[in-house]
């Protein structure tokens, strides 16, 4: 395998840089998806049948908490990068723990969001709206747990093996992936959650 | 080459079955405003398409024919050709001009066909609600207050305003010699225009499928000057029991029945599903549908129970 | 005993029970061969676990080939039905499943393996790439399409096939009307072959974007590959769309979501736009590829370079960015008002500029060459004429006013068989016939060849042309029978004529395929075709590195230069290679996947979530494997060189 010191290591190799180019274009495919749950969810939005609006079940609280735990793991994930660039482990290693973390705050808000939910009589099954809105948030939900548990392989691979091409390739991947996921969060929060309580 | 022959025998086909006045295909022998529009559309696409193939094919005749290499020397290279620029602009041009033709055509007659056809502009249309169950028509006339089942009957000269939806799947309301089809939904009503010249019998169907039932999911079309027709409904009213709500249900079991008719109509007890009823609040054929624009309906809450099995 | 109720075939026959028993005793047949012949061992190294697109892509290629005489017989009972009025063949719902299967293998499990094998054998060959970008990932493609195929038809045999349409429109799809397991197949098992798809497209981006040979730049690449780009993007965008449709469908008729429900706020509406966004570019998925095919063959066999590179270039792009903004097409007649229908009918109709271009630029490529009349010459050329009535008659549909007499009936079914019969089908033989030297050492015999391709070019226009007529008669698709007086028998019946035509050049084409392996010669050179791309410069059979030296390019054609001007492909000295290891994971994960699939479709829980826990069990397991590759060593590859280089 030929590295090119001239380039930062998540990108050294002919592999490596295929693999962070084919993940884009997978985001690509991503922004396809997460655009389709999109319009279905505008297209069902007033189908609320006998069920509750968006307005009646939204809360400021859960939302703000939710907005702040993602946008700050992104921030955080940045920093990681910005670290493993500097060759500094430890420090890599903790920012992304963090991440993780807030990742799991997020989730678990979100979980107990959809308990709220439920409990309000509000289910998947009890109108289109509702439908839709699960659907798309749980996506994302899924998409974050997903995330959580690739982050905690890649930390206990850069734990073992340390900085190589492979393990800063795919951590570099993952911050890609985080970094969606936290736009995707900012589409939900205008377009879902603001436009819903408005 | 066979090609050829071939393809200028199918040519000929095209030209002697649709012109052809012994048997003209349905489609073509329209009996009404709109049906007669919708074939003229159809003939001059197909005049303007047969141009495009008549020049397609004469030049791959004329290149097959003579570029064969058994025509060749054997020590003959053929060239290098990038492309020429005038050609293909050419190319590009003369097909921008024949869509752009047709998209004249096309636009200004889909604007009449979702209209009260031309010349009946005065007349008050008469409106027939036309419902589709698994795999039956019910027919309602709210101005006569009658209903027939799987036959109608109509005035000949006086345009003709149908309500479509539908009582379970997509249904497609078709009478080919009076006009083309529009889907019956059972969440929104959407309208046909059509008008009827001619008097005669014309068929109907369900031209959408919709499960095991559907080819025989046919109606018969009863077209008479208006006096007769007139007739026909104070006959109708004069022996016909009038609908009841469990009649209409049973009726509405899956299933074939043959012809009925009934006094009053069952819109009554059951109404379509429009305006206050509708699932959506857009259920006019002349409401502009989008992806985004879908969210711009907002009665949903006095949403008909009936109208969704 | 309620339990196993639930995978009897609803409607069974005859015909169903026999089907059962032959898939019983080819399984059994097969299974006892390979163990007899001592097979297995072969069989897992060097296929199962295979990660090299040439084997991948031949493996594509026999799955397409079974399931185009599986969707050909359901296109002949369909016919047989038809062929009479009144006929009692078969009954409505045996019509119905038989339609819906027909359609959906023919267009998922048929038209695209077809192409991505033949875009998988033939695309890094054509770039002088040594694989595909992600090996393994391909791998894993092809087993989740092979898995999502197999799923969808035991569905003939197991529970019940889907009886909706290919289209499946809701609510007829939903569970009211669609009560058997038959709609769950088509919507978990399209789902797993859909994911493959998509990950195929994302792999071939990547390889055409960065792996091309030093000096190939992207308006210098093939035409062939040129449409691979294209269509893979199409594909990239498109089928997440499918994705999303078929998992809310999934949910409304496993857990009970409104999504396409009428009573609590959904739409069936929303399933038709979301199965159309995807359904429109999906047509000109199987379509492009095919376009590329016939680039490459006429420019061949008139021998000369394929007039107008630019404009076919910007016309592919054109076309396919058209191909998204063109859906409501599928159904003027939902409504949408004269204003939303003259948009589309315009858009859709502006298509035909492009594709006309694209004619004339093959016809301008016939200009001064020098015709060589082969079996994929043949087919090309018969694809003109017959697809410019397939065009032509979609520009008459696209005209919405006309278009409410044409929907749903069987101008509509003429039309789009004209389109995708010469548009992919000839473009798959034709490239089958071309490509199968450079994929076995030996050519297909031309004789039986042509045999083939004039009973199916004939039989084809017999079977199809009649349904135009009948159309404008007002006789309406997917109908199971019609009575005497609607007066379509007799044209009926030549359909069916047509229709047992097309079988015999189908399986002429196998009786092709026999003959050749057991008596074409073996002795032909690399480039049998005289040709004019880079994936004859390599050697026949195909080394598995593809080339030993990365070749150099510098016109479209360079391998043709190098034959008649002397320009030096291979300029570079042989290094070590670095190769993929096989892996079975891709196998095993799509079997999980599988049983996935069909605990879903029968609602079996637990199982579900066992298969599911398998899925990441797998992922988890690539995540912490170590595989670096292995290297070829250069003495290796000059006895693999010199042994192949001897042998001709």
């Amino acid at each position: 395998m030929k590295i090119d010191s001239s380039l930062p290591l998540e990108y050294s190799t002919e592999e490596n840089r295929l693999k962070i180019f084919g993940f884009w274009i997978f985001l690509g495919a991503e922004i396809a998806l997460f655009a389709t749950l999109f319009a279905t969810y505008f297209v069902l939005v007033e189908g609320t049948g006998n069920g509750p609006s968006g307005e009646e079940l939204f809360k400021v609280p859960t939302l703000m908490l939710q907005t702040i735990f993602l946008l700050t793991s992104s921030f955080t994930i940045g920093l990681g990068i910005n670290a493993m660039r500097l060759g500094k482990q430890k420090a890599m290693l903790s920012f992304f723990v963090i991440t993780l973390i807030l990742g799991l705050g997020f989730l678990g808000v979100e979980i107990y969001e959809f308990v709220e939910y439920v409990h309000e009589g509000a289910t998947i099954q009890t109108s289109a709206f509702l439908s839709s809105l699960f659907t798309l948030l749980g996506t994302h939900g899924a998409h974050v747990t997903l995330g959580l548990f690739w982050g905690t392989f890649i930390i206990l691979q850069t734990k073992k093996r340390g900085f190589t091409p492979e393990t800063t390739n795919k951590a570099f991947i993952f911050s890609l992936y985080w970094h969606f996921l936290d736009v995707v969060w900012i589409f939900i929060f205008s377009f879902v959650y603001l436009k819903g309580m408005m | 080459m066979k090609m050829k022959w071939a393809l200028l025998t199918i040519l000929f086909t095209i030209a002697t079955v649709l012109t052809g006045c012994d048997n003209p295909l349905m489609v073509l022998d329209p009996k009404g405003p709109v049906a007669a529009t919708q074939a003229n559309v159809i003939m001059i696409s197909i005049w303007t398409m047969a141009f495009v193939v008549l020049v397609v094919v004469v030049l791959y005749v004329l290149m097959i024919l003579k570029y064969r290499a058994s025509k060749q020397s054997d020590d003959y290279e053929p060239p290098h050709i990038e492309g020429s620029k005038v050609l293909e602009i050419i190319w590009v041009a003369i097909p921008i001009l024949i869509v752009a033709f047709l998209s004249v055509v096309t636009v200004k007659t889909t604007n009449e066909v979702e209209a009260t056809p031309k010349g009946y502009e005065k007349q008050e249309p008469l409106v027939i609600y036309a419902s589709s169950s698994n795999w039956k028509w019910h027919f309602s006339y709210p101005e006569e207050d009658i209903e027939t089942v799987n036959y109608l009957f109509l005035p000949t000269d006086r345009p003709i305003e149908f309500k479509l939806y539908s009582f379970g799947p997509i249904a497609s309301f078709w009478i080919p010699q009076l006009g083309g089809q529009k889907y019956a939904m059972s969440d929104m009503v959407t309208t046909l225009h059509l008008a009827a010249d001619v008097p005669g019998e014309y068929m109907g169907r369900n031209s959408n499928f919709s499960g095991s039932g559907f080819a025989q999911q046919t109606f018969n079309v009863n077209v008479l000057p208006t006096k007769e027709y007139d007739k026909w409904v104070d006959e109708i009213k004069a022996t016909a029991k009038p609908i009841t709500e469990d009649k209409f249900n049973e009726l509405l079991e899956p299933g074939h029945v043959g012809q009925s008719t009934f006094t009053g109509t069952h819109l009554k007890f059951s109404p379509a599903p429009e305006g206050e009823n509708s699932g959506h609040h857009h259920g006019t054929s002349d409401t502009e549908k989008t992806d985004s624009e879908e969210s711009s309906k907002d009665s949903h809450e006095g949403h008909s129970e009936h109208s969704n099995h | 005993m309620d339990y196993f109720d639930r995978f009897a075939v609803p409607h069974p026959s005859p015909a169903i029970y026999a089907s059962m028993i032959a898939i019983g005793l080819t399984m059994i047949a097969v299974v006892a061969g390979i163990t007899y012949f001592k097979k297995w061992g072969y069989l897992w190294r060097e296929w199962l676990t295979t990660v090299d697109h040439k084997r991948i892509g031949i493996m594509y290629i026999l799955s397409a080939l079974l399931m185009l005489f599986r969707g050909g017989a359901d296109a002949l009972m369909m016919r047989a039905q038809t062929a009479v009025p009144d006929n009692g063949l078969l009954d409505g719902q045996h019509y119905n499943e038989i339609f819906t299967t027909h359609g959906v293998v023919m267009i998922l499990f048929m038209a695209m393996p077809f192409i991505i094998g033949l875009m998988n054998i033939v695309t890094p060959l054509q770039v002088g790439a040594r694989d595909v970008a992600f090996p393994r990932l391909n791998a894993v493609s092809f087993w989740l399409f092979f898995m999502g195929a197999m799923l969808f038809n035991i569905s003939f045999v197991v529970g019940g096939s889907p009886d909706a349409g290919w289209t499946s429109y809701f609510p007829l799809a939903g569970n009211e009307f669609a009560e058997s397991v038959g709609s769950n197949y088509y919507a978990i098992a399209i789902q797993i072959a859909g994911i493959g798809t998509l990950l195929t497209g994302i792999n071939f981006i990547v390889t055409i974007l960065k792996m091309r040979a030093p000096g190939m730049s992207l308006m210098k690449m093939p035409m062939f590959t040129w449409s691979i780009l294209i269509t893979n993007f199409i594909i990239v965008f498109a089928f997440p769309v499918l994705t999303v449709a078929l998992a809310l469908m999934t949910m409304d008729r496993l857990f009970g979501t409104q999504f396409f429900a009428m009573a609590n706020g959904g739409s069936d509406m929303l399933w038709a736009n979301l199965f159309w966004v995807w359904g429109h570019p999906e047509v000109y998925i199987v379509i492009l590829p095919a376009f590329g095919i016939y680039s490459e063959i006429i420019s061949t066999f008139a021998r000369r370079n394929l007039y107008g590179y630019n404009s076919m270039v910007i016309s592919m792009v054109a076309i396919s960015t058209l191909s998204f903004v063109v859906w409501a097409h599928h159904f003027y007649t939902m409504g949408h008002g004269a204003m939303v229908n003259g948009i589309f009918s315009i858009t859709t109709m502006a298509i035909a500029v492009p594709t006309g271009v694209k004619i004339f630029n093959w016809l301008f490529t016939l200009w001064k060459g020098k015709i060589v009349f082969t079996v994929p010459m043949l087919y090309s050329l018969a694809f003109i004429p017959i697809f410019t009535l397939g065009g032509v008659t979609g520009v008459m549909l696209a005209m919405a006013s006309a278009d409410y007499q044409y929907h749903n009936t069987m101008f509509l079914v003429a039309h789009f068989h004209y389109v995708l019969i010469p548009g992919t089908v000839f473009a798959v033989l034709a490239g089958f016939t071309y490509w199968w030297p450079k994929m076995f050492g030996f050519m297909l015999s031309e004789k039986i060849g042509k045999w083939s391709f004039w009973f199916i070019t004939i039989s084809f226009n017999v079977t199809f042309f009649p349904m135009f007529i009948t159309g404008l008669d007002g006789q309406a698709r997917r109908m199971y029978t019609y009575s005497e007086s609607t007066g379509y028998g007799p044209l009926n019946m030549l359909s069916f004529v047509g229709a047992i035509g097309l079988a015999i050049g189908f399986a002429l084409i196998l009786y092709n395929i026999y003959w050749s392996t057991r008596y074409a010669s073996r002795n032909i050179s690399n480039d049998p075709w005289d040709a004019r791309s880079l994936e004859w410069a390599t050697h026949t059979p195909i080394p598995e590195y593809n080339f030993a030296v990365v070749p150099t390019v510098d016109s479209t054609e360079a391998f043709w230069d190098s034959k008649k001007k002397g320009f030096k492909l291979f300029s570079g000295k042989i290094e070590k290679i670095h190769m993929p290891n096989n892996s079975g994971v891709p196998f095993i994960l799509s079997c999980i996947f599988f049983v996935w699939g069909f605990a879903m479709v029968f609602s079996m829980w637990i199982i579900a979530i066992i298969a599911t826990i398998g899925i990441f069990a797998c992922m988890t397991l690539r995540s912490f494997e170590k595989d670096h590759g292995r290297y070829i060593s250069v003495e290796e590859i000059e006895e693999t060189e010199n042994k192949l280089r001897g042998a001709k």
